[in-house]
């Protein structure tokens, strides 16, 4: 291992060109400038509000989107369109939908195997089968559910067939894109905690992406929250929660409910004024100025960088 | 110990239920629970479905009673469909234009002098060939260009529209205005262009094969249709790729590192089988009604060849003695095509997941 880290990203940029009438093109920028670095085995939770490119970052981390700029170092080495084949076995995906993420003709056996069909990464149907039952296992699924299709299951099941086909290449990288907002409350502890078990079985890292800050609070080492295509804040999970810096983390934080009527009375809810900005039309300067309560003239003039303030906690704000 | 007793006496107030009135389930009755539903594939349940509804069910039974009585029927009846009827080894010129289920003179002869013959079930024509052996060899040949047609159409557009579908961008520009513009070309005419020009050159090359006993009309009768039909086919797979290509198991399959081929054949396609079967079943009648429409203006087949246009022009001459001649290759036609179209109509109500009830 030639770095500290198993995955890297450096100044990643993903634009979508939008055409905005005949013959004239702008461009839709999903992921501007987004640097972080996971280190093996951990969980980097990545919070924002619907819209602001957390799945996009995902997808262009896998090469599902080819990325504008900006690079991705997978064990110190750059990912490219060549060694993507291979990494694909290193680097794995579980999707948001479990309804429409598996193949409604293939059975359990033939989505689950289906890595390691494209892999080869067996010689024998027995050991095919062997190993997707051991996968199916892994997940807590029935070995007699092998022969069903994904329509014969609940949303909950569904969802661990995907988390077994990210499985079965042995990845040491699974972007997580909203695994659980699909599912319902009960099911969502379930999956969660199935998530954290895997980790600690078999030492995955995970990219873990949601809109809800408990469950991120919850599984997560250190928490990324990006708004507008931006990372504004990354810090460890317990400093995140308990001294959040910059205003657009502390607004959020604020609406995660707590189950304690007295603490909630209490709580003063700060609510953002205004909308999101249009991707294709961002403010000049920081994207945040245009709803953020302490912005002054530098806000408009110059986006902030994200600047270290200590014990790895990095903020992107000039006032605070 | 009689406090205890106290204490777990039922409060008389209490909704609690009793526990001691219920017993344990014994292994038999538990496993009685565990018994699940049989595990339908998409293409049982469509089946069951196709095979409740009566038209299809009928249009079903017309076809495999037609299909069989034109494979088996030339098999059991000793004529051939370009052999003039001989008596003992000589021609019977006797025999010319019989109506159905009679004897010709000399072959009346020979039967009162204790010879056997198989009956002309629907007569003779004007060269003395017998009618109903003509009728099932012409029914072969519009089923087989039907289903040769519809298997060009197929695999030309499946491919074209999966590769226009599935690339995007510049590509599916290009491949569409393509076939735009061959979608504006008037396909009668085309054939019958065709068929001149492909005469001076094709009948040469042919000569001796396979391919000169279907006849160069025949032949340029496919290659329109290899070359204009497959058009609406190509369309629909676009369409279907281009929706089915935003589902998530895609990405997913990308995701895994699966190759454009395999996700094309593994996810794309089973996903949009149904209406590409749909559309074949509806093709053959469209190619079946064009054959025998140029056979009847004389682009078709090439004689002695029958086919059931060709069969139904030969008749006019003789429209108002012979009515039987028209008639029944006309009806063959009119079954085959209605009962395809039927049949097209049920698979696609029993396979296309929209109009599922």
């Amino acid at each position: 291992m030639s770095s500290e880290y198993l995955v890297e990203v450096k100044d990643l940029k993903q634009y979508f060109p939008v055409s905005t009438g005949f013959m004239k093109k702008t461009y839709l920028k999903a992921v501007d400038g987004v640097s972080f670095a996971i280190k093996p085995g951990e969980t980097l939770g990545l919070v924002g509000e619907s819209g602001c490119g957390k799945t996009t970052v995902g997808r262009t981390l896998l090469r599902l989107y080819e990325p504008t700029s900006g690079e991705v170092l997978f064990n110190g080495e750059p990912v490219t369109n060549k060694n993507i084949t291979a990494l694909r076995k290193e680097m794995q995906m579980v999707f948001q939908d479990p309804y429409s993420s598996l193949n409604p003709r293939m059975t359990v056996e033939d989505i689950i195997g289906e890595p390691l069909d494209v892999h080869k990464l067996y010689s024998s149907r027995a050991e095919r089968r062997d190993k997707i039952l051991h996968l199916m296992e892994l997940v807590g699924l029935n070995a007699e559910h092998a022969t069903r299709y994904a329509h014969e299951f609940s949303g909950g099941q569904r969802q661990r067939i995907g988390i077994a086909r990210a499985l079965a290449v042995n990845p040491k990288f699974i972007v997580c894109d909203e695994p659980v907002s699909a599912l319902d409350v009960s099911i969502q502890a379930q999956v969660v905690n199935m998530f954290e078990d895997l980790q600690e079985k078999l030492g995955v890292a995970y990219l873990f992406i949601a809109h809800d800050l408990l469950i991120v609070r919850h599984i997560s080492d250190r928490i990324a929250v990006m708004y507008l295509g931006k990372i504004v804040e990354i810090a460890d999970a317990d400093e995140l929660n308990e001294n959040p810096q910059h205003p657009y983390t502390v607004s959020l934080l604020s609406a995660v409910p707590i189950p304690d009527p007295k603490i909630t009375r209490q709580r003063k809810r700060i609510v953002l004024e205004g909308d999101v900005p249009s991707p294709m039309n961002m403010p000049s300067g920081c994207a945040f100025r245009t709803r953020c309560r302490y912005a002054t003239e530098k806000c408009a003039q110059e986006c902030p960088k994200l600047e270290d303030r200590g014990n790895g906690h990095f903020v992107a704000c000039w006032n605070k | 110990m009689a406090n205890e007793k106290d204490a777990l006496k039922k409060n008389p107030l209490s909704a609690q239920i009793d526990l001691s009135k219920f017993e344990l389930a014994t292994d038999e009755e538990k496993a009685q629970q565990e018994v699940m539903s049989e595990s339908t594939t998409f293409f049982k349940d469509g089946m069951r479905k196709l095979m409740k509804n009566p038209l299809a069910v009928g249009s079903i039974i017309v076809l495999v009673i037609i299909i069989l009585t034109s494979t088996i029927g030339p098999m059991v009846i000793p004529y051939g469909y370009e052999e003039m009827i001989s008596v003992n080894g000589r021609r019977d010129k006797t025999a010319k234009n019989l109506m159905p289920f009679t004897w010709s003179k000399n072959e009346q002869k020979y039967i009162d002098e204790g010879g056997e013959l198989f009956p002309h079930i629907l007569g003779t024509d004007e060269q003395c060939r017998d009618y109903f052996v003509r009728i099932l060899y012409g029914t072969r040949v519009s089923l087989g260009v039907g289903f040769f047609a519809a298997i060009l159409v197929l695999i030309i557009g499946l491919i074209y529209g999966s590769i226009s579908g599935y690339v995007g961008g510049r590509v599916d520009l290009i491949m569409m205005r393509i076939v735009d513009i061959i979608y504006s070309l008037p396909d009668m005419l085309m054939v019958i262009l065709l068929s001149v020009v492909l005469k001076q050159t094709l009948a040469p090359l042919i000569q001796g094969t396979v391919f000169a006993r279907l006849g160069v009309n025949m032949i340029s009768l496919f290659v329109v249709f290899g070359l204009l039909y497959w058009v609406g086919m190509a369309r629909l797979v676009r369409g279907q790729i281009l929706s089915i290509k935003e589902n998530e198991y895609v990405l997913a399959a990308r995701s895994i590192g699966a190759k454009p081929g395999r996700i094309i054949k593994k996810h794309i396609l089973p996903n949009c089988l149904s209406v590409i079967i749909i559309s074949t079943a509806l093709q053959i009648p469209s190619a079946i009604f064009t054959e025998s429409f140029l056979s009847f203006v004389g682009l078709g087949v090439q004689a002695p060849m029958p086919s059931l246009g060709s069969l139904a022009n030969a008749a006019r001459d003789g429209m108002q003695s012979y009515p039987h001649k028209l008639v029944l290759p006309a009806l063959v036609i009119c079954l085959l095509v209605l009962s395809f179209n039927l049949l097209g109509d049920g698979l696609r109500d029993a396979f296309d997941p929209k109009l599922r009830r």
